[in-house]
């Protein structure tokens, strides 16, 4: 049913730190290596070795540039579904094929009953929703909700793909909807924000801004310029006897 | 937005076809077809074939055509669903009033009222599938649902003219369709106006929250070197190119040429009537095409500021 739970248990989600991102693509393709075997799977690719490859992902990286001149500074974004409390992707859904699950909060598309009309991807402002051509339905990011809650799994494991393989630790996986949660507290303690707050889709994801530029190296010690080399050639040893032998050439 | 020629079709297509089956419920209770005409159920069965025709092609864009049935189970939530729903409600209710009047002889003034009701509100319900959506302000206004209504009954204006006239019952139409050709019209200058004027609360800094008020945001690097599903979706920009040239089509084509066509064909009988009553329908048609067309290529979706855009 499209009718959104009015609560829901817990509000699990991701707090992605802009400050760290390196922009590496590394949670992109892990997201693309376990769900395509997973249950949104094949994440189909068209035409993959061809001039024009076209294919589904639940998570991509966009890079931004942000100021001008010596304030400007480049930002990674990954971006992927929200997992919004007031998602209209779900409202929209003609079928009852998208839901939002009372338990978690996780969004999710019941592929066999998607009729592939596009009406869920027109209403998420995330672009977070893909169509697969070849299989005629919606899909999306599912929080790895086939890995989350998967006890043949260590449970250091059962984080969402993107999470466990972020070499930078950027990525963080938790309830958004305990405020003594680990991703709750950095949320609150680094300022976490929601994207377009002004749209109402009330995102559970939270992004953490870049902290403020540093313009001094003082903080580390170090001098904040190092003196150029000097430019006349040494006078004693091995180097020195050379250039009076070559300058007497 | 990408203008899918399958729903272009198919709000042009079902917004006559409720349109004509408005006019002729009026014309109907006012006797200006009399019982014995045959255009009355003829211009049902024509009214029912374009919404018929229009829902079929709606279904051409979808990934599974055969679990169509589905989309009448969430009206709770869904206006798509609320339009599918409508559908096989107005079709009924068309369907009988056509019947009635052809086996009866007349139209009782409660069904002509709901041929009315269920027409106007299946076309407003299939606005607000688009008015409905945050993403495209575009869309997101008080001009969509009143350009789709008058659209409908202007478009319809035109073919209920043309089959009076075809059945040889006068042009007592032409004048209130020419005044709704004209209100069409200014509904549509008035929604170009402001689709215009107005810009979108979201940017690329909301989009990111990156940035101090003023600060510049630019896409540095695109996520993917070719283009994805949502560029293809939400980022179609063609018809842009050509946007003012294509409102002064949807413009003649909907007023400029229909208004003197349908006030001629009031002095005029016969023959050039007849021609006149057609022009107004071949004006018309290429008219609610290109405003269609417009109405899907400029729209902005918010994911294009994920893609360079920095407005919507």
């Amino acid at each position: 049913m499209t009718s959104l739970p009015t609560t829901t248990t817990k509000r699990l989600g991701l707090v992605i730190d802009l400050d760290i991102c390196v922009g590496c693509h590394a949670c992109a393709v892990n997201c693309k290596e376990w769900n395509t075997g997973g249950i949104a799977a094949p994440l189909t690719d068209l035409d993959p070795y061809g001039a024009e490859p076209l294919g589904v992902w639940f998570n991509r990286i966009h890079s931004f540039e942000v100021g001008e001149g010596a304030s400007g500074r480049t930002v990674h974004f990954p971006k992927s579904c929200l997992h919004c409390e007031t998602p209209d992707c779900v409202t929209v859904c003609p079928t009852g094929a998208s839901y939002k699950r009372a338990e978690d909060g996780i969004v999710l598309v019941q592929e066999d009953l998607c009729i592939g009309c596009k009406l869920c991807s027109w209403a998420c402002p995330y672009g977070a929703r893909e169509y697969d051509y070849d299989a005629g339905v919606m899909k999306k990011c599912t929080l790895c909700v086939d890995k989350i809650y998967n006890e043949s799994l260590e449970e250091v494991d059962r984080v969402p793909a993107c999470v466990a393989t972020c070499p930078a630790s950027a990525r963080h996986f938790g309830d958004l909807g305990n405020p003594d949660s680990d991703v709750s507290r950095l949320v609150a303690e680094r300022g976490g924000y929601d994207l377009m707050p002004e749209l109402g889709y009330r995102p559970t994801n939270k992004y953490l801004p870049p902290r403020p530029k540093q313009t001094k190296a003082g903080c580390t010690g170090a001098p904040a310029a190092l003196s150029p080399a000097p430019d006349e050639a040494p006078a004693g040893g091995v180097f020195g006897w050379l250039d009076r032998l070559l300058s007497k050439l | 937005m990408h203008p899918a020629y399958s729903v272009i079709l198919f709000t042009a297509a079902s917004g006559a076809g409720y349109g004509l089956a408005s006019w002729l419920a009026l014309a109907a209770l006012l006797g200006l077809l009399p019982a014995q005409a045959w255009a009355g159920p003829i211009g049902f069965a024509v009214a029912l074939a374009l919404i018929g025709v229009g829902f079929l092609s709606s279904t051409f864009h979808l990934g599974h055509p055969e679990r169509a049935w589905r989309a009448v189970t969430q009206w709770r939530t869904s206006w798509l669903s609320r339009e599918g729903v409508m559908a096989f409600l107005s079709l009924a209710v068309i369907a009988s009033a056509g019947l009635v009047w052809l086996l009866d002889g007349q139209l009782a003034w409660w069904l002509a009222a709901l041929v009315w009701l269920v027409s106007g509100v299946t076309v407003a319900v299939t606005a607000m599938i688009y008015a409905s959506l945050k993403t495209i302000q575009r869309w997101h206004n008080r001009w969509v649902v009143p350009g789709y209504l008058v659209l409908a009954l202007a478009t319809g204006g035109g073919l209920a003219l043309l089959i009076t006239e075809v059945a040889g019952q006068g042009s007592a139409l032409a004048l209130p369709v020419a005044v709704v050709a004209v209100i069409a019209c200014l509904v549509k200058l008035g929604y170009w106006r402001f689709i215009d004027e107005t810009v979108a609360a979201s940017t690329v800094a909301t989009a990111t929250g990156l940035g101090r008020p003023g600060e510049p945001v630019r896409l540095f690097e695109a996520p993917h070197t070719e283009e994805n599903y949502l560029m293809r979706e939400m980022g179609y920009r063609v018809a842009r190119k050509h946007v003012a040239r294509l409102r002064q089509v949807a413009a003649v084509g909907l007023a400029a040429l229909p208004v003197p066509a349908c006030l001629g064909a009031m002095l005029l009988d016969g023959v050039i009537g007849l021609g006149l009553a057609a022009l107004t329908v071949g004006a018309m048609t290429i008219g609610v095409l290109a405003e269609r067309w417009l109405f899907f290529a400029e729209a902005r979706h918010t994911v294009t500021l994920y893609y360079g855009a920095d407005r919507v």
